[in-house]
C-alpha cells in the first residue's frame, strides 16, 4: 500500500487464507446466533422498562394499565389460581387439537383418495369456515352444557380446517415422476403411500398443524368466554368484571406463554420427524379462519 | 444363439409395434405418436433423438408400461406388456430422489420395493455408488450433492436389481457439458460390464451417436420414425473419437435430416 515499499511481500499460502476465512465465518456465525437471542430479549426488556417508567411517571391508575411489576406481583399472589386455570385451558386446547388431527387427517385422506367425496364435501367445508365459530358457541352450550365438551368442540371447530386443507394439498402436491418411479419399481400402494407420499406431504401437514395449535388456543378461550366456569378465559372474564386489571394482565401473560409453549411442542415434533433441510421448504399457504 | 436352437428366428427382447398415442386435451386431441415400431435385443443400446414435443417421453412411458398406448402393442420376450415393467431400471431427466433419504437410502428404495435381502443389497448399493465415484457420499442428503452426483445416485438406484434393460429419458439434459461427458463415458462402461440393453432418449445428437448401436430419428409432432441409423463405430468408444470423420459423418446425417424436416433452419 505504501509508496516507499516497491517489493510485494510473498503471497500467503492458500492454507492460511482458508484458515482465516474459516475463522471469520465462525465468528460471523457466533455473532448471528448471539444477536438472535440478545436482540429480542433486549427489545422486550427495553419495552418493559419504558412501560414501568411511563406508568409511574404519568401516574396511570392501576385499573387502566398496571406497571409490569404489579402484574408480576399479581401473578405471584394468584399463582395457585392461575396454575389451576392454565391446567384447565391446556386440557381443552390439547383435546381440541387432538380431535382436529383425529378427524382432520382421515378427512383429508378421504378427500385425496376419493374425488367424488372431495367434490361433495369441499364446498361444505369451506362455507363452514366462513361461519364465525363464536356464533355457534352458545348453541354448543345448549347441547353440551357448561363442562369440558363444548370448549373442546369449539377449539376443534376452529382448529381442524388448516389440518384438513394442508394435508389434502400436501398429499396431492407430489411430483408425478415420484409416483411413476414407485410404479416402475413395483412398490405396492401401501408402501408408496408410507414411503413416498406421506413423507413428501409431512412438511405441508406440519405447516397446517402449527396454524391449528394457535387456533385451538383461540377456540378454547372463546368457549370459556361464552360459557365457562373454569380456565384462563373464564378467569379473564371474572377479572374484567371485578375491574382487577392486574389479574387480567396476569391471565393474558399466562395465555401467551401457554400458546407459545404449545406451538414449540408442535415444532419440536416437526424437528424430530423431518430432517431440518426439508422444513425450510414449507411450500403450502397457511390456512386461515 | 439361434444356431443350435430349432426354433425360427428368435423374437427380439423388446418389440414395440404400431404404437399410436393421442392425448385428449381441452384444445382438441393431441397426436403424440403415430405408428411407431421398433425392436431391440437384450444388449442393444438404442437412442431416440428428435425435436421437443415429438413424443419421445411418451414413447418411453409406454415402453416402461407406465402408460397404455392408444393403439399398438408392446411385448417383452414375446409376452405382451399391460402393466408397469418392474424388472427394468428407469432414469428420468430429473433425478427424482427422495429428499429425506440419503444417497444410500435412495438407492435402497429399489431394493426395498423388490424385497431384496437387505444386507447384500446394501453392500451392492455401496459398490455401485463407489463405481460411479460417490464413495464417501453414501450418507449425504440430495441437497448436499451436485446435480451430476444426484443423477449418478438415480442411475445406481436403477441398477441395483440388475435390470435387463435401462430406460433413460434425457438423463443428462440438465447437466453441464463436462459432467455430461463424464457420465456418458461412465454409462458406456456400465453397459459394457453387464450386457444390458438401453433405450436412451435425448436431443443431443453427438451423445446419441457416441453411446448407441442404433439411433432412431423421430419427426416433429406427431412423432414418427424418420430414419434408423446403425452406428458402426468400434467399442469401447473414446471421447477423442468424436473428432473422427466417421463420427462427424453420422452427426451430419442426423443434422441433415433435421434441416430437411424444418426442425433446424439456417436462414
Amino acid at each position: 500500500m505504501s509508496e516507499t515499499e516497491p517489493v510485494i511481500a510473498t503471497p500467503p499460502h492458500i492454507e492460511d487464507v482458508e484458515a482465516s476465512v474459516e475463522r471469520r465465518r465462525a465468528a460471523r456465525a457466533t455473532r448471528t446466533r448471539v444477536s438472535a437471542v440478545l436482540a429480542p430479549t433486549g427489545l422486550v426488556i427495553a419495552l418493559l422498562i419504558l412501560w414501568e417508567a411511563g406508568t409511574r411517571a404519568f401516574g396511570v391508575p392501576a385499573f387502566l394499565l398496571p406497571p409490569p411489576s404489579a402484574i408480576v406481583g399479581a401473578m405471584a399472589k394468584h399463582a395457585p389460581l392461575l396454575a389451576v386455570a392454565t391446567g384447565v385451558t391446556t386440557l381443552e386446547i390439547v383435546l381440541g387439537f387432538a380431535l382436529s388431527i383425529a378427524v382432520g387427517i382421515p378427512l383429508a385422506l378421504m378427500i385425496f383418495l376419493w374425488p367424488p367425496f372431495a367434490r361433495a364435501v369441499l364446498p361444505l367445508l369451506i362455507s363452514s369456515q366462513a361461519m364465525p365459530k363464536v356464533a355457534v358457541a352458545p348453541l354448543l352450550l345448549v347441547w353440551f352444557g357448561f363442562g369440558l365438551v363444548p370448549k373442546v368442540l369449539i377449539a376443534f371447530l376452529i382448529a381442524f380446517f388448516p389440518v384438513v386443507i394442508n394435508t389434502a394439498v400436501g398429499l396431492a402436491a407430489i411430483e408425478p415422476e415420484k409416483i411413476h418411479l414407485a410404479r416402475s419399481m413395483g412398490l405396492g400402494a401401501m408402501d408408496t403411500f408410507l414411503k413416498i407420499r406421506l413423507p413428501d406431504a409431512l412438511p405441508a401437514i406440519f405447516a397446517g398443524l402449527k396454524i391449528s395449535i394457535t387456533l385451538a388456543v383461540v377456540g378454547a378461550v372463546v368457549g370459556e368466554f361464552v360459557g365457562g366456569d373454569a380456565g384462563l378465559g373464564y378467569l379473564l372474564m371474572v377479572a374484567n368484571g371485578s375491574m382487577d386489571t392486574q389479574l387480567l394482565f396476569a391471565g393474558i401473560v399466562c395465555l401467551t406463554i401457554l400458546g407459545v409453549a404449545l406451538y414449540l411442542v408442535v415444532e419440536l415434533a416437526e424437528r424430530l420427524l423431518i430432517p431440518r433441510h426439508i422444513i425450510a421448504r414449507d411450500p403450502t399457504p397457511g390456512g386461515t379462519f | 444363439m439361434s444356431a443350435v436352437s430349432s426354433t425360427p428366428a428368435p423374437s427380439p427382447y423388446l418389440h414395440l409395434h404400431g404404437l399410436t398415442k393421442v392425448y385428449a386435451s381441452r384444445d382438441g386431441a393431441v397426436r403424440a405418436l403415430d405408428q411407431v415400431s421398433l425392436s431391440g435385443d437384450l444388449d442393444d443400446f438404442i437412442s431416440i433423438v428428435g425435436p421437443s414435443g415429438c413424443g419421445k417421453s411418451t414413447l418411453m412411458m409406454i415402453a416402461a408400461g407406465l402408460m397404455p398406448p392408444s393403439s399398438g402393442v408392446i411385448s417383452v420376450d414375446g409376452k405382451r406388456i399391460t402393466a408397469p415393467r418392474t424388472d427394468i431400471g428407469i432414469v428420468f431427466q430429473s433425478p427424482v430422489l427422495l429428499e429425506w433419504r440419503t444417497a444410500l437410502g435412495n438407492v435402497m428404495l429399489q431394493a426395498e420395493a423388490k424385497r431384496l435381502d437387505k444386507r447384500s443389497a446394501e453392500r451392492r448399493a455401496r459398490e455401485l455408488l463407489a463405481a460411479v465415484g460417490l464413495a464417501g457420499f453414501e450418507d449425504k442428503y440430495p441437497h448436499e450433492l451436485s446435480g451430476g452426483m444426484r443423477q449418478r445416485v438415480s442411475i445406481c438406484r436403477a441398477l441395483i436389481h440388475d435390470p435387463p434393460q435401462l430406460l433413460m429419458d434425457e438423463p443428462f439434459g440438465a447437466l453441464d457439458a463436462l459432467t455430461r461427458d463424464q457420465l456418458v463415458v461412465d454409462l458406456q462402461r456400465i453397459c459394457h460390464e453387464r450386457r444390458m440393453g438401453v433405450l436412451f432418449i435425448t436431443h443431443s445428437v453427438p451423445e446419441a451417436v457416441f453411446l448407441s448401436d442404433r439411433v432412431i430419428v423421430m419427426t416433429p409432432r406427431p412423432g414418427r420414425i424418420d430414419r434408423v441409423l446403425d452406428i458402426a463405430l468400434p467399442r469401447p468408444r473414446t471421447l477423442a473419437m468424436r473428432d473422427t470423420p466417421q463420427f462427424a459423418h453420422y452427426c451430419r446425417e442426423i443434422r441433415d435430416l433435421f434441416l430437411a424436416r424444418g426442425v433446424l433452419r439456417e436462414h
